[in-house]
């Protein structure tokens, strides 16, 4: 008999022998709705699982039992005991093929039509008869609990019941009857268990004590004893915590059946590999983790593989393969569940998103295809259209992430077109003990999970009184710390969780640099102890509103102190206030640090604020009479060089004492506006790294230039409020044959959303990619193109050896390769001649590039 | 008013037998709580506050390895706050095999009180008092208003 099936035999039993006693109760009180759902949900379950192990004869009765169940929960029929009759029969009949079942490892044959007819009569509504069917007796109206059912004989092919808790035992010992439980292993309710891990954990606690105690006394007589003791205690620490691991290959053990279910429904070949089976974590994440996995698993198969035809024909062996891999890193279980299959449809997730509403074309034209596929996770994000009869359960990816963030840990995916998916799960050890750092603020001590801790900076609050100190650096009051010319948002742990006032008296603070997700932000906190291992416990239900907190613990000196959620924190924060999109912008804005200087023209604009915009995308400045500004249809516009060119100001206040408004031109062809700032302040060459991402629109984000915190201007969001379809006309015109195609590679999304839109506005049909890597799929899926734009400085695989290897073989060896740097020196543009690129321009050098690109294609000027 | 009144036989909590209460004092009203929802009675003890709670959360204390929610019954009651520094008592008591200690000024003695000095909370009682109580004893000289522990304790569902 194979585990899954005396697996499901034991559970069933347990689950009959409850349904009895339940049902028996039920009859006793008709409207207790609870019992009923319970009921409702063992029958269900059983139901369920007969479905799954192929058994077909229990899955009917079972199902007819449920109808009528159902029917009572949802009020349509009253509980009388007529209708128990018939659900006692039901189970009874149940009873009997599961005795069956383990008797011969099969379902005995027999006719349940009668039983299921009357059943299904008692649903719909007419008068119950007394059952009777062919291998049962006459039910009596009320059964006593009965015990579960009788072992059957002792027959060779019967397995043990109770094999749950020992996965790797060798050889079932067949010959013993069943309900005579292994001797090496013992089935023990996990209350027992969790009850000893409370009792440990006052033991751990009250050892504590006495340690301080005998500390402080230099009483001879009790050290010897104290230490065996604490011995002692750690030991049975350990011993207790054990006995929750389990081997997560306990949870993977019904997925190769599930799999193969999966390959015969969906007509597909799919392999299942599984790595790390025995790699332990706490039963309780464990459980945690089991329906989440089935969904992905299923997700996989299901969506995510091909068609042995279509596998063949994208030159792919017809038979998939779903790799689950498990390993420890740190105080963390990375799971890889990873298929080769098609791949996330970028373009399909786009169109829907926009459907739903979740992100407008502009932003998505800015996102990465890793940022756009991550949208799968947005709660909103339904695969309504995708739905099958296996994964499309309404259950979607999102609740799997929310799942998962629960018990503290993080999913992120990595798709690649024709390629396959790979979803990353990080998920804690255990969720009992972790070690944590305890805080202070507002006079009340914290904790906050070691794991989620990066570092740990002093800085001063007010002035900078020693260079070498870092300083907490307010801008419009929100708090902001430099950190290795980075800037990184603060939050004040008294401000956020209202303790008063921060102690300003105090000057120095202590900032806890905090990982969430790919996120990174700083606490402000009064003063930091140590680390502690505590016992993390939840929190009263009154209490679980408050989700800045995951739980409540109790200190080694008897005091109860509440558990900070980093997660809790930046959603409550402005750090992650923002939608998840803008999260994810920024942090890929973080990822990427390119060294490369950009001239950058600085001005100050709305309330008298710092802005950036890089300069190469300026094309005039201009310093117009005041009064040389007039309305049209209630727009300010100005007559220049012949035209109208509409005036935008940014910040809404334009100053009307000065005599000339100060304008940043932006044209395009034709067309051009004019941006009205306040003051235009300096051109300077700096790192153009956003640390910020905006939280308004009209910004990308903010960025340390020139030393000071910049907000770095969104040209494209002005430049369609000028002209609304400032972007949109020019790929219109471009749906001409013969336009030219063009091939962008940078991993800086910035520069892409400033490229893509200005030569496509040039006339140049646009594809952008994040990596070289990305591009070289492209060639090996075939893409082509008329030229390539490509950055040089690139993490992973940079320009140089992306232009070598586009030489070097494939269908675009030939091909026009521009690189865009900002090392224009002699040596780079010889290393990059001889890697094969055709042309060298600078970052931000629009004009140069067009320019550079119409020549490479021997096109005419104009288009 | 009047049909409130005439309703509220049937609403009347059944007893029969003597009730045995143990006694406490919030403000200055002399309280009762059934025996058996206590599971403990605590002198003064360090309570942990708990930011963002509603203002009822006194906060959290450690009970034998256990951490029990505290609850300030006299911002439950509407009462004024408790004058610094004056030690107070808590009663501990299980719900959904959740611990709350209820924050009283002082806890006094267990008594059996006879079922025929017990009488419905008048229906003039303030609201707060009325939704918390499920009735009045006359005892001699003073009064002792029967708490109802679950009401007090079901803090989320109401607020």
């Amino acid at each position: 008999m194979d585990d899954l099936l005396s697996d499901f035999l034991t559970e069933t039993n347990e689950s009959l022998a409850e349904l009895d006693v339940a049902l028996v109760t039920l009859e006793r009180t008709p409207d207790d709705a609870e019992t009923l759902s319970f009921i409702f949900r063992l029958v269900h379950t059983i139901k369920g699982t007969c479905g799954f192990l192929g058994l077909p004869r229990l899955e009917r009765v079972a199902h007819a039992g449920e109808n009528v169940l159902g029917k009572l929960r949802d009020r349509s029929l009253t509980v009388t005991p007529a209708i128990v009759s018939d659900v006692l029969a039901a189970i009874d009949q149940i009873k009997a093929i599961v005795a069956g079942l383990t008797a011969t490892g099969a379902e005995p044959a027999g006719d349940d039509t009668a039983l299921i007819a009357a059943l299904n009569a008692t649903a719909s509504g007419e008068q119950p008869a007394a059952i009777s069917f062919d291998d049962g007796a006459v039910i009596p109206p009320v059964a006593t609990p009965t015990a579960p059912p009788p072992g059957p004989p002792p027959g060779p092919p019967a397995g043990p019941p109770a094999a749950s808790i020992e996965p790797k035992s060798p050889e079932p010992p067949a010959q013993t009857s069943p309900p005579a439980a292994a001797a090496q292993t013992i089935r023990v309710t996990v209350d027992v268990l969790e009850d000893l891990m409370t009792l440990v954990s006052e033991l751990v606690l009250t050892r504590n004590q006495l340690l301080q105690l005998a500390r402080t006394q230099e009483n001879g007589a009790f050290t010897v004893p104290l230490q065996r003791l604490s011995h002692i205690t750690s030991d049975l620490q350990e011993g207790v915590m054990k006995t929750r691991m389990q081997p997560i290959g306990n949870a993977w053990n019904k997925l190769p059946r599930l799999v193969r279910d999966l390959s015969h429904d969906m007509g597909k070949k799919i392999e299942l590999t599984m790595i790390g089976a025995d790699t332990e974590l706490d039963r309780q994440v464990l459980e945690l983790i089991k329906d989440p996995l089935t969904h992905m698993i299923r997700n996989s198969g299901d969506h995510g593989l091909e068609t042995p035809a279509e596998r063949r024909a994208a030159g792919k062996s017809e038979t998939g393969t779903i790799m689950l891999n498990a390993y420890h890193e740190g105080g963390y279980i990375i799971l890889e569940i990873s298929d080769d299959g098609r791949g996330l449809a970028v373009d399909r997730i786009r169109a829907k998103v926009l459907s739903n509403g979740l992100a407008t074309e502009a932003e998505l034209a800015g996102m990465t295809d890793g940022q756009i596929q991550r949208f799968i996770f947005r709660a909103g994000f339904s695969t309504a259209a995708t739905i099958s009869a296996v994964s499309g359960r309404g259950v979607g990816m999102d609740v799997v992430k929310t799942n998962i963030e629960k018990i503290g840990g993080t999913i992120d995916l990595k798709s690649t077109a024709g390629q396959g998916t790979t979803f990353t799960v990080k998920i804690p050890l255990t969720l009992a003990i972790v070690s944590a750092l305890i805080v202070e603020a507002g006079k009340e001590r914290f904790a906050i999970p070691q794991l989620s801790v990066v570092e740990l900076v002093r800085a001063s609050r007010g002035e900078a009184l020693s260079s070498g100190n870092s300083v907490i650096e307010r801008i419009n009051d929100t708090p902001v710390l430099r950190l290795r010319s980075r800037l990184l948002p603060l939050v004040s742990l008294t401000e956020l969780l209202a303790l008063g006032s921060a102690d300003r008296a105090e000057d120095s603070a202590h900032v806890v640099v905090a990982q969430v997700g790919q996120h990174m932000m700083g606490i402000i906190v009064d003063r930091v102890f140590d680390t502690e291992e505590i016992v993390v416990k939840p929190v009263a239900p009154i209490l679980r509103h408050v989700t800045m907190f995951s739980g409540n613990t109790i200190l080694g000196d008897g005091s109860v102190i509440m558990i900070l959620d980093p997660n809790g924190i930046a959603r409550a924060s402005r750090v992650g206030a923002g939608s998840e999109s803008k999260l994810l912008r920024g942090a890929q804005v973080e990822a990427h640090s390119s060294a490369d200087k950009t001239a950058m023209l600085l001005f100050r604009a709305g309330e008298n604020q710092r802005m950036a915009v890089p300069l190469g995308l300026v094309a005039r400045l201009e310093d117009i009479p005041r009064e040389k500004i007039e309305m049209s249809c209630g727009a300010p516009v100005t007559q220049y060089r012949g035209k109208l060119m509409p005036l935008i100001a940014i910040g809404g206040g334009i100053d009307q004492q000065k005599p000339t408004q100060p304008l940043l031109v932006f044209a395009d062809g034709d067309r051009t506006m004019g941006l009205m700032v306040d003051e235009i302040v300096d051109v300077v060459e700096d790192n153009l790294d956003i640390e910020l991402a905006a939280g308004r629109p009209g910004l990308l984000g903010t960025a340390v230039i020139g030393g000071q915190a910049t907000d770095v201007l969104d040209t494209g969001y002005w430049l369609t409020q000028a002209w609304q379809d400032w972007f949109r006309s020019a790929p219109r015109q471009g749906t001409k044959p013969g336009q030219p195609h063009i091939l962008l590679v940078d991993d800086s999304e910035f520069f892409r959303q400033l490229t893509v839109p200005m030569l496509g506005a040039a006339g140049f049909r646009v594809t952008a990619v994040a990596s070289a890597a990305e591009a070289l799929a492209l060639r090996e899926g075939g893409g082509m193109f008329d030229a390539i734009v490509s950055d040089i400085e690139m993490p992973g695989m940079d320009g140089i050896q992306f232009a070598r290897a586009v030489r070097t073989e494939g269908a675009w060896a030939r091909l026009p390769v521009i690189a865009m740097t900002a090392h224009s020196d002699t040596d780079t543009a010889r290393l990059g001649r001889e890697a094969g690129f055709t042309d060298y321009v600078g970052k931000f050098e629009r004009e140069a590039l067009v320019a550079s690109l119409r020549t490479n294609l021997s096109e005419p000027a104009h288009i | 008013m009047t049909t409130n009144v005439l309703e509220r036989p049937d609403q009347a909590p059944a007893i029969e037998e003597n009730q045995v209460l143990v006694t406490l004092t919030v403000g200055d009203q002399l309280c009762g709580v059934p025996v058996l929802a206590v599971r403990d009675v605590l002198g003064e003890q360090t309570i942990t506050r708990i930011p963002l709670a509603p203002p009822e959360i006194a906060g959290s204390l450690n009970l034998r390895g256990r951490i029990v929610t505290a609850i300030d019954l006299r911002q439950r009651l509407r009462l004024p706050p408790v004058p610094a520094g004056q030690p107070r008592m808590s009663v501990v008591a299980d719900q959904g095999g959740e611990l709350y200690a209820l924050l009283v000024d002082q806890v006094s003695e267990v008594l059996s009180l006879d079922a025929a000095a017990f009488e419905r909370s008048p229906p003039t009682l303030d609201k707060t008092w009325a939704a918390f109580s499920t009735g009045i004893f006359r005892l001699d000289g003073r009064l002792l208003v029967v708490l109802d522990v679950a009401k007090l304790l079901a803090l989320s569902v109401e607020e």
